[in-house]
């Protein structure tokens, strides 16, 4: 497999991101599938961050499970990741800084020393300039044409022009040049395939699907690692016609969305796990208002605060049960950027269609790493209907009508003869509250169970309306993987691996979560010969789920809780040993 | 777009109704202050001439925020403490709509608070009706954020130890742009502060003292008969924040109603650069044609 992996590292604060980023951005111009990990703490200076861009002319689906060339910014990113290193990988560091002897590291790993201050010094006295150089030497080893990585540094500056832009392109060429003459670019490098592709983070797509799927409206509190969503969102709020709120908690977040989904427009909210718990009220009012809306949970380790930049799938339990009682929701979670994309485009159809809250879970790994998508494989022509479509009849509107389907007709105030009252209280088909004089009196009682009847009929509609999960690879396999959302990038990398092993395996990858289609399931997981349950959680909760509404148990688990996303070569060896040892 | 408020027809030949009373009946205690102020809102919109299907008001819960029931505008009961949010939400999503934000004072200054301290001072454009009655009714009779030092509850038996927070001090302080207390007793002075509240761009807060009849044995229609007082009687000017200041602080023996402080200030919709396009809910929807927006991700 033609591919490269690019690892930078540093203290935080040493731009170790946008040196991430511009590797990454550098390998999709060339046309590689690309994807970037930004590994990062809960501080905004010091401490160690580092940022792994892998580069492949085939698809890649994670971080991968190698470092070709390591660029260091401090002793410490040695020490952290030279034991990583494979033969044939050269470290990037400057003399200046620190040293790096042979003997530091493994065999068949070459320190190749870039003068990148004094490079930089060349410009200017502030050592602002040493990551452009060290780039350029870093570009070289990786097999990036110089104009390419220029090309990218000097977009990175937008439109700005003049004596910063020209000193970094000049530092990148300067430390490409020092490379060149002093070592060897990777024999692993991959050399330009074809047309640019787009390289996305996982919010940018969840931000990018919003909007194409006619998001009007955004509230949302600040919280890793959903944060960039908003971001995304108020840069492009005017171009786009968005009304971006940051609310000032996640309580009003979701209140503002639903407020603003009532009266006509398409809203969403995005958080993570803490920020959800807070929504988890409105969540229910939303269910019962039947009010469309869709709420990106981003997961990161938990509970309570947790480890803030890290990622986990430990939300799983929380978004099935959240909200006291029970009303109709669906839980979509893509595995990487093109879905994001779809998926929350999906969302809001769904949303709007079973008039319900639709959950995207997302979290850290997906969301905060970049990826690959093909420019043809995505089209921002989504049809967005309007959300005026029921007549006036000028009077007794019955906005929560019995249907069979259990959607009712909504109108939206400003229409005339429509008016209604949304109500949190139980109500029957005209809004008309349940809850006091009307509580517990017989005909009352049964009309209660007739309104929630008609509600939960919307969940056995999204359930015929949700995606099966897909298997993957070869269909009679000795082993079937089981990912949901993110994980299943990495089951995905893994099973190439295995099978470059000579083992049969394949992956059922669950993208809608919930609700269980029971025989989407029973068809390919009855004829497994055995299974392996991937997760990042402690307990397996998607695996809890399974059982729950299949009777399908999975006893073989690979269950990852410390935080850090699923590497394809601890999956492929869970895989083996399973194989191997019957579990 | 199939229609929206500005665009879909009338029923031919009749005028658009206004707001008057929905065939659902109050189902508060008789002698319960709020059926003062459902009548000063129905009052209020009416004069207005706001046509019922423009008009939303949006409540929490407790005993006041079954008010949206009564009235036969749209309306949006919510959760407990978020009668402010939905309503922001339905504003910035047609700011062509009066909206009306409805409660009481658990619901407004206990769960709500935070979002009644940052609806004001993003001076969104609604207004604010708190029907205050000091005390907890639907959950039969506790404490509340308004209920006086001393007052003996069923969750403070022995009188409560907390300092009354001081709404119309509060909203001053947050920076309301319309702020006024009504009293239930006086329906037509309550009409006419939320009318100038609706007309007023800006966050409106009307704070009406709302007797509970069933379980605030003190502060009653006659404990409030014998104190309240008229502002604009008084001579007070509303424009002048500090005379406000002095007013606000004023609760005991005495105490003041009516218009408190106004001043004009740029609405949140108005600093909404998206919202000068028109109501969000006309606007168009999507990124068809819009392919160059991927440009940025190469």
């Amino acid at each position: 497999m033609a591919e490269i992996s690019v690892r930078a590292g540093g203290a935080a604060g040493d731009g170790i991101a946008s040196v991430g980023e511009v590797v990454s951005r550098s390998f999709s111009r060339l046309g590689l599938n690309v994807f970037g990990l930004n590994a990062y703490q809960s501080v905004i200076r010091g401490g160690h961050v580092w940022f792994q861009a892998r580069a492949s002319r085939e698809p890649v689906h994670s971080q991968g499970d190698r470092v070709d060339v390591l660029y260091a910014l401090n002793r410490e990113t040695v020490d952290i990741h030279g034991p990583q290193l494979a033969k044939g990988a050269a470290v990037v560091f400057d003399p200046e800084k620190f040293s790096v002897a042979a003997g530091d590291l493994p065999a068949g790993v070459a320190p190749v020393a870039i003068p990148t201050l004094e490079l930089a010094r060349k410009y200017t006295t502030q050592s602002i300039l040493q990551n452009a150089a060290g780039l350029g030497a870093t570009a070289f080893l990786s097999g990036i044409p110089l104009e390419t990585l220029q090309t990218v540094l000097a977009d990175s500056f937008g439109r700005k022009k003049g004596e910063i832009v020209d000193w970094n392109l000049g530092a990148a060429a300067d430390g490409y040049a020092y490379a060149r003459s002093h070592a060897s670019a990777s024999d692993r490098a991959v050399g330009p395939t074809g047309p640019a592709k787009l390289l996305l983070a996982g919010n940018s797509a969840i931000a990018l699907g919003a909007a194409a799927a006619g998001v009007k409206f955004l509230a949302q509190y600040p919280m890793t690692p959903a944060s960039s969503i908003m971001h995304w969102m108020a840069a492009h709020s005017q171009a786009l016609g968005v009304v971006v709120k940051q609310a000032e908690d996640e309580l009003a977040a979701i209140n503002m969305a639903i407020g603003a989904s009532y009266a006509g427009v398409r809203s969403m909210t995005a958080t993570s796990g803490g920020g959800f718990a807070l929504m988890v009220e409105a969540l229910g009012m939303a269910g019962m208002t039947e009010v469309p809306l869709v709420v990106v949970e981003s997961q990161r380790s938990g509970p309570s605060t947790g480890l803030p930049t890290k990622t986990e799938q430990g939300d799983l339990n929380m978004m099935l049960g959240a909200g006291q009682g029970e009303f109709p929701r669906a839980i979509l979670a893509p595995s990487d950027a093109l879905e994001a994309f779809q998926l929350t485009i999906r969302a809001f159809e769904l949303a709007e269609a079973w008039q319900t809250p639709i959950l995207v879970a997302s979290d850290l790994h997906l969301s905060e790493s970049y990826m690959t998508i093909d420019r043809d494989a995505i089209s921002l022509d989504v049809d967005v209907p309007s959300l005026f479509q029921v007549e006036p009849n000028g009077h007794d509107f019955k906005r929560y009508a019995y249907t069979e389907s259990g959607v009712s007709p909504r109108s939206l105030p400003g229409q005339p003869g429509l008016q209604y009252v949304a109500g949190s209280d139980e109500h029957d088909e005209k809004g008309h509250l349940l809850s006091d004089v009307r509580a517990g009196v017989p005909a009352w009682v049964a009309e209660r169970n007739r309104m929630m009847e008609k509600r939960m009929r919307k969940l056995e509609g999204l359930r015929a309306a949700i995606d099966a999960p897909v298997l993957e690879g070869p269909a009679d396999a000795d082993l079937t993987l089981v990912a949901w959302g993110s994980t299943i990038g990495a089951a995905r990398d893994a099973l190439g691996l295995l099978a470059a092993q000579g083992r049969s395996v394949n992956l059922l990858a669950v993208r809608a979560v919930y609700p269980i289609r029971p025989e989407a399931f029973t068809g390919p997981l009855g004829h497994a010969k055995r299974t392996l349950l991937v997760e990042a959680n402690f307990s397996g909760q998607f695996g809890r789920l399974l059982r729950a509404e299949t009777g399908l148990y999975l006893p073989d688990r690979l269950l990852k809780y410390d935080g850090e996303p699923f590497y394809p070569a601890e999956i492929a060896g869970r895989a083996v040993e399973v194989l191997s040892h019957g579990g | 777009m199939a229609g929206s408020s500005a665009q879909v027809p009338s029923v031919v030949g009749t005028p658009l109704p206004l707001v008057g009373k929905s065939t659902t009946k109050p189902t508060w205690c008789p002698g319960c202050g709020d059926y003062g102020v459902v009548a000063a809102v129905e009052m209020a919109v009416k004069r207005l001439k706001i046509p019922s299907h423009n008009v939303v008001i949006v409540s929490g819960i407790g005993c006041s925020s079954n008010l949206p029931h009564f009235l036969s505008s749209y309306g949006f009961h919510a959760i407990h403490g978020r009668s402010i949010p939905v309503a922001e939400g339905v504003r910035w999503a047609n700011h062509g709509l009066t909206v009306l934000a409805t409660g009481g004072d658990g619901d407004g200054f206990g769960i709500g608070a935070g979002h009644f301290v940052h609806a004001m001072r993003r001076n969104v454009d609604l207004t604010y009706v708190t029907m205050d009655n000091q005390i907890y009714g639907l959950t039969t009779g506790q404490a509340s954020p308004t209920s006086m030092m001393g007052q003996k509850t069923k969750s403070t038996p022995t009188g409560v130890i907390e300092n009354p927070l001081d709404p119309i001090a509060l909203a001053l302080a947050c920076g309301a742009t319309y702020i006024a207390r009504g009293f239930s007793g006086d329906v037509k002075q309550m009409a006419d502060l939320i009318a100038g509240g609706i007309q007023h761009k800006g966050f409106s807060f009307v704070d009406a003292l709302s007797p509970c009849v069933t379980y605030n044995k003190i502060n009653t229609f006659d404990w409030f008969r014998q104190r309240v007082y008229k502002l604009d009687a008084a001579g007070h000017d509303p424009t002048d924040i500090h005379k406000a200041w002095e007013k606000a602080l004023e609760w005991g023996d005495r105490i003041p109603t009516g218009l408190f402080y106004t001043v004009d200030r740029p609405t949140y919709e108005d600093l909404e650069e998206v919202l000068a396009a028109g109501p969000l809910a006309l606007q168009p929807a999507g990124l068809r044609g819009k392919d160059r927006l991927l440009d940025e991700f190469i």
